[in-house]
């Protein structure tokens, strides 16, 4: 189905960032769009007859897979990726089947992104205050029965060096049921000093985070920024008990939870037949030329998070899609002839898979989730695994 | 909440800002760009793309400059869209000096 991370990624309660899909619709309007779904590149079809059939490649593949945290403890019970929590809230269906047990008062989130922020809001976050988003019923079944009162957050650098942006700390200030704090033995009132005070954004964000130094709680729940920590082990006897850390002072400390969310970057899967740049975990590409090497390999490209890396908003990966577009028309001029054409390739494509979906396909599937979701008060109710969505078109 | 193109923009218009729009919000006229605010969806793309820091959400803008959260959405009713850049206007280069940018 189109629209990647916008679906699977952007946290439920942010339902004006998912407008843009209205972009995506308009794009996909256009003569000579042809959407293509249920099928899997590197496995159905290989980059090379794409190649063979098509001018040019685009790799548009994100970054699917969680960094791991590379510490003793990571693989028991209880400790998880934040984001395989993300997929599964939003009713990925590679994901939907995880479980997440929410029966411990204490959680804790490992980074200082935003995808650490949006783990943690959702935590927070009663079901009342969910329940008329588009998040997966699975998942508002488990947080509403959940039994946190305290997440903490938990980040190597201080207030200066966080990555979540000015906006998603805003969003703390309108949790209902949760306070937001930072505990002020990890930092000095210099940290929340802004080296660059020409920057509104991070001027911003220090003194949001200054205002929760002074919170006092009073809510049900809370959540805890923790600033200066370096997590070096997971313990528990048959799954997660405690954070073990290193105070950039020195300082040892056990942090409590039965859950540990790791955010600490994501990188690009890696597609058959495409070289990887192992380092920068994104498709080897020098700005946005696949490349072999030195060389670059004639006519497969790649654009925004499988490009650059994970930043930057839904806005800057437009800017990265032109910047490819750019480099696919510049070369086109010295593009060798195809062999095969896209109608052929399709023609074999489609007896290699259960059932090739098609634009106008989805759009029966977003209008029956939209129907399903008007019945509970929410935008949509996701189908979260394929069967589902497939029955929905009538396959 | 909505972004809003301010006074930095007059007189510059590098339009760096439409690059990055994903909903196409950017309006213009001869002298600068406005934002749309039914359109915009708060993504944040343009702010750090702008070279003059001409735009800001409208919640952070000091209490002087909140008069350009009308200025754009009523400008962005009587102008028209902008997909795509444009040459900055004369002098841009020179007037982002002056800003100390």
């Amino acid at each position: 189905m189109p629209y990647g991370l916008v679906r699977f990624g952007v946290a439920p309660d942010h339902p004006k960032l998912k407008q843009v899909t209205a972009a995506f619709d308009r794009i996909a309007a256009m003569p000579g769009f042809r959407f293509i779904g249920g099928v899997t590149v590197g496995d159905d079809v290989t980059v090379d007859e794409l190649r063979e059939a098509y001018d040019a490649v685009v790799l548009a593949t994100g970054a699917e897979l969680s960094r791991p945290l590379g510490i003793p403890g990571e693989a028991l019970p209880g400790s998880h990726s934040a984001g395989d929590f993300v997929a599964w809230y939003n009713g990925h269906p590679d994901f939907a089947d995880l479980s997440f047990n929410l029966d411990h008062e204490a959680a804790i989130i490992i980074g200082h992104g935003n995808v650490a922020l949006d783990v943690a809001r959702i935590l927070a976050k009663t079901a009342d205050e969910l329940r008329q988003t588009d998040i997966a019923r699975h998942a508002l079944e488990v947080l509403a029965a959940s039994r946190i009162r305290e997440i903490s957050i938990v980040g190597r650098g201080g207030p200066v060096q966080a990555k979540f942006s000015a906006k998603e700390l805003r969003d703390f200030l309108e949790l209902k049921s949760c306070d937001t704090l930072v505990n002020d033995r990890d930092v000095t009132p210099k940290d929340f000093e802004p080296q660059h005070p020409a920057d509104p954004e991070l001027v911003e964000k220090l003194s949001l985070l200054r205002g929760f130094s002074q919170q006092t709680a009073t809510r049900p729940r809370r959540c805890v920024f923790r600033f200066g920590f370096s997590p070096f082990a997971i313990h528990g006897r048959d799954r997660v008990e405690t954070l073990s850390v290193t105070h950039r002072s020195g300082a040892v400390e056990d942090i409590a939870g039965g859950l540990v969310f790791g955010s600490v970057g994501r990188r690009t899967a890696p597609v058959t037949g495409v070289p990887y740049d192992t380092h920068r975990g994104v498709h080897a590409n020098a700005n946005g030329r696949v490349t072999n090497g030195h060389c670059m390999i004639e006519g497969l490209y790649a654009c925004g998070w499988s490009k650059r890396g994970p930043n930057g908003t839904i806005g800057t990966n437009r800017g990265c899609g032109i910047a490819t577009a750019e480099a696919v028309l510049a070369d086109l001029a010295h593009r060798r002839a195809r062999p095969d054409t896209p109608d052929a390739l399709l023609a074999r494509v489609v007896g290699r898979v259960t059932r090739v979906v098609s634009y106008p396909d989805w759009m029966v599937i977003d209008t029956a989730e939209k129907s399903r979701g008007a019945l509970l008060g929410k935008p949509r109710e996701k189908f979260v695994t394929i069967p589902d969505m497939l029955a929905a078109v009538g396959a | 909440m909505t972004y809003v193109v301010t006074d930095n923009c007059r007189g510059c218009r590098y339009t760096e800002c439409v690059t990055v729009c994903p909903v196409e919000c950017f309006h213009l006229d001869d002298s600068m760009t406005y934002i749309d605010p039914e359109n915009c969806i708060d993504c944040g793309g343009c702010a750090p793309a702008c070279p003059v820091g001409a735009i800001e959400p409208d919640y952070r803008l000091a209490a002087d400059k909140k008069f350009w959260i009308d200025v754009n959405r009523r400008r962005a009713a009587e102008t028209p869209v902008i997909s795509a850049r444009l040459v900055p206007l004369p002098g841009a280069d020179e007037r982002r000096l002056a800003l100390g940018r």
